[in-house]
């Protein structure tokens, strides 16, 4: 370590290199906070040749480095390996180019989510994939995460709309995947790299394609009396052969929470609310839309309210992209889980979140994706009594393995990194994890490449149940601290 | 062998022929675990293993260097799941593009894939890739795998991806699945997901003098808010006009207004529910594959309409997605020669150029695959995979 670091500092700028421990602490950990560890060294990437510069070093003396972008994801995809090297790329920031003729753009790895369709904007085009924190979150964090957003319903996923990357491997080569045509000849390794959450290199330019955006945008508030009412409504929309853009769930805890938060004024009574959006071509949407209010009033709603402008869609939605933050008004503490369940079975799914939350004395509230079955149930808990947080733990795990037993899977959208670790070995058998391993290894053949994340190894998932009180295999083995 | 498949094992003849190899043995698996013995057989005695479905794509790629058993999946057959409700399906690899669309459309659903190969099984069209008009409303073939089932070369039963329509839980294998050829492992069972059917297709048509003609239209098209399904040009080369239609899909009277805008769009169209003759179908007997940025789609018409002038080439593909097809009956000489000048015009175009598909004697020398970026990258995946080479080596890119 030692080795590289001073080879860092004779290669690159002084001012690119963090070592001071106080400003390495906020490289400790993502969005989700549980997971931290301090790197010995923190580079400050301002191009490609920093980042092969970075990487290389780390090749030669075998140290392990881990890509950073934004640090907002809620895995622990970021964390960086104890004493070992973190490349952050938010200063690589540039939008290379829009090829509006083209239906493309060029990006450097730093550029935010939301810059990206900002640029493309004046060309009549955006950037689909839509996270809720794309003010902040990363396009090369995207890439790793394979990032959706409410739209994904439709639009489908950042793997969908990535062509072509600049990586530099673990191995400190640079190499170019896909380009701006598609179907580049070989094995699709812009496919594999996407979503690989940064442990087969780090991308140094991103190819995306763009969109036309919609001729006309339909936003509709449903209130229904309870979730198996709005759920119905759902299904009855998905059997109408309607694809809406975007399909939102609230339950009566999480609407009350938004409420205190931002004043949204949702419909007072609701057990459960409805966002129904949709976008497209004008007559399109205008038919759609009759049909939606048609079979939402069926169901039993009881207000319906369509958005009449862009400020009325936005306060629409600023209930649903509080929700998270806004359980802070409900509970001191709470987890964010994420799992996906067929969309089918929600309601069912939802009724036995209801009894276990019920037996263990845990609220929780329940924001979720109901186009495509992704739940995202919110566990309140005091740390200050007793057992609540090891109770909440353990209904978050819970959850996580109904959505196994139902065939669905143990993260839509967040992630595997440290946190689903475990997860990953009840959803997946040793030969399946064996070869996402030889995957990684044909990219990273040394192992320092964001190692310890993503796919566990077979030696993790052999590990004992963890005890409640003991450490975790992953503080044990000196990778990461919990706190 | 017949043990592992005790539905069928026997000596190969010469029609099961792959670009000239006649295998030794062809086995006839019925499930993922006969698959799973017969490569372990099949790896126990070092024997090149290639896997078939429907037989549509044997002249396509590079001839194998050799074929010592074919599984022929065309026994595992069959949609093991469909839930309407959720809009996924689970197939078998080895069901046509025609028997799964009729089990899907008892529920008004389809998996929207065109048939450009007519026979075509699920697990072809997978392995190779091959997308047609479709992709460009609903994404190419890579972009509609949720999850698969797999065997590796030692034999081993692999699940990647889930059964749910949202999953980031482990690497995504189908996309690295997709176009692979064969090389990395057999593709046994797939889970897709679905779309509703239409209730109304209508294609936009309007023929122009060339590409310089039709460009502007295409640009347009590109750019518009009417939402396409598909965007297609074909061209009876050299002096025959460029058609272009477009496909609007949706309810009937936005259909209807959404056609009317494209056709004006157009400089004028004809508006019609039945698909143009040429619809999705892929010109051959030896085909060229040519991809391009968008911009460049009409500059890159016009260059392989120059390079085949005098040899009665038929040109069809995608303007909206930027991949065309050239078609043509031809031998070695003009194959050779036509190779390097479409290679140049679609690096021009920022794409690439191959030789898709011709008869072994064609293509015998030719580098069909042409240079390819990350291949050293590629070598190393499939040495992971397939580390003793017994997966169609040869047939794929960079001798792979």
């Amino acid at each position: 370590m030692e080795q590289a670091a001073a080879a860092l500092r004779r290669l690159l700028s002084p001012d690119a290199l963090v070592t001071d421990p106080v400003e390495l602490a906020t490289y400790e950990c993502d969005g989700l906070t549980n997971f931290r560890a301090r790197p010995a060294l923190a580079v400050l990437a301002s191009s490609t040749h920093d980042v092969q510069t970075v990487v290389s070093t780390c090749a030669r003396f075998g140290v392990p480095f881990v890509a950073r972008g934004s640090g907002t994801g809620l895995s622990g995809g970021s964390v960086p390996v104890a004493g070992g090297i973190l490349v952050v790329t938010t200063k690589m920031r540039t939008v290379l180019e829009v090829r509006p003729d083209d239906l493309r753009a060029v990006v450097e790895p730093g550029v935010t989510n939301l810059d990206v369709s900002r640029a493309s904007a004046p060309s009549g085009l955006f950037y689909a994939p839509d996270p809720s924190s794309q003010q902040v979150c990363s396009i090369g964090g995207n890439v790793a995460e394979n990032s959706g957003g409410a739209h994904c319903l439709k639009y489908g996923f950042t793997t969908n709309h990535v062509t072509g990357l600049e990586v530099v491997l673990p191995t400190g080569e640079r190499t170019e995947l896909g380009g701006v045509a598609p179907d580049t000849p070989g094995y699709d390794l812009v496919g594999a790299f996407v979503g690989s959450e940064g442990t087969l290199g780090v991308a140094t330019k991103v190819i995306v394609r763009l969109l036309p955006l919609a001729e006309s945008v339909q936003t509709l508030l449903a209130a229904f009396y309870d979730v198996d009412s709005a759920g119905r409504a759902v299904s009855a929309v998905v059997a109408a052969g309607l694809v809406p853009a975007a399909i939102e769930m609230m339950d009566a805890l999480a609407v009350s929470a938004v409420e205190a938060a931002v004043r949204c004024e949702y419909p007072s009574g609701a057990g459960a609310v409805l966002i129904v959006e949709l976008d497209g071509p004008e007559a399109e949407v205008a038919e759609g839309l009759a049909e939606v209010r048609q079979i939402c009033e069926q169901e039993g709603a009881f207000e319906l309210r369509v958005a009449l402008d862009a400020t009325e869609r936005a306060r629409t939605w600023r209930g649903r992209k509080a929700a998270f933050a806004a359980m802070g008004r409900l509970s001191p503490s709470y987890i964010v889980q994420d799992g996906v369940v067929p969309r089918s079975a929600l309601a069912e799914v939802l009724h036995e979140v209801e009894e276990l939350s019920a037996k263990a004395g845990i609220k929780v509230a329940n924001v979720f994706h109901a186009g495509d079955g992704n739940l995202h149930p919110l566990v309140l808990f005091d740390e200050q009594v007793p057992g609540e947080a090891e109770r909440a733990e353990e209904l978050s795990e819970a959850v996580l393995q109904l959505c196994i037993a139902r065939g669905g899977s143990v993260t839509g959208e967040h992630g595997v990194g440290l946190h689903k670790l475990g997860a990953m070995c009840d959803m997946f058998g040793p030969e399946d994890l064996a070869t996402m391993h030889l995957l990684r290894r044909a990219f990273d053949p040394e192992g320092i490449c964001n190692p310890g994340k993503a796919v566990p190894t077979p030696r993790l998932c052999g590990e004992p149940p963890r005890a409640r009180k003991g450490a975790h295999p992953l503080q044990e083995a000196g990778v990461a601290e919990i706190f | 062998m017949e043990r592992a498949c005790p539905a069928g094992a026997r000596l190969g003849t010469g029609a099961d022929a792959l670009d000239g190899s006649a295998p030794h043995f062809v086995a006839y698996p019925t499930s993922t675990a006969e698959v799973a013995a017969a490569m372990r057989v099949a790896a126990s005695h070092g024997l090149a293993v290639v896997a078939r479905g429907a037989g549509t794509k044997q002249d396509w790629g590079a001839p194998p260097e050799r074929v010592d058993l074919v599984l022929d999946l065309a026994q595992m057959a069959g949609v093991t799941e469909h839930v309407s409700g959720d809009l996924v399906a689970s197939v078998k690899a080895g069901t046509t593009l025609a028997a799964l669309s009729e089990v899907l459309a008892g529920a008004a659903q389809w998996l929207p894939v065109d048939e450009v190969v007519p026979g075509s099984t699920i697990g072809g069209v997978v392995a190779t890739g091959l997308s047609g008009p479709l992709r460009y409303g609903y994404g190419a073939v890579r972009d509609l795998p949720l999850g698969l089932t797999l065997v590796r070369a030692d034999g081993a039963v692999v699940r990647a991806g889930s059964k749910v329509v949202k999953n980031v839980a482990g690497y995504d294998l189908a996309k690295l699945f997709t176009g692979s050829y064969g090389t990395l492992g057999v593709m046994t069972e797939l889970t897709f997901k679905l779309a509703p059917v239409p209730p109304c297709r209508l294609f936009v048509t309007a023929s122009y003098q060339g590409p310089a003609e039709a460009a502007p239209a295409i640009s347009a098209l590109v750019r518009s808010q009417a939402a396409p399904a598909a965007i297609e040009l074909d061209r009876a080369l050299p002096e025959a006009p460029l058609e272009v239609s477009v496909l609007v899909e949706g309810r009937p009277r936005p259909a209807e207004q959404r056609a009317a805008q494209v056709a004006a769009l157009m400089g004028g169209a004809e508006v019609s529910p039945l698909a143009p003759p040429w619809w999705a179908s892929l010109p051959g007997p030896a085909t060229f594959k040519l991809t391009a940025a968008l911009s460049r789609v009409p500059a890159l018409v016009d260059a392989a309409s120059k390079a085949s002038a005098d040899l009665q080439a038929r040109l069809w593909g995608s303007a909206g997605a930027g991949v065309l097809y050239l078609g043509l009956p031809a031998g070695p000489a003009e194959l050779a020669a036509l190779l390097p000048k479409l290679r140049e015009a679609a690096a021009q175009a920022q794409g690439y150029a191959t030789l898709l598909r011709a008869p072994r004697a064609s293509k015998a020398g030719l580098d069909i695959w042409g240079p390819v970026p990350g291949i050293e990258l590629m070598r190393r995946v499939k040495e992971r995979f397939d580390p003793t080479r017994s997966l169609a080596p040869g047939r794929f890119v960079g001798g792979i």
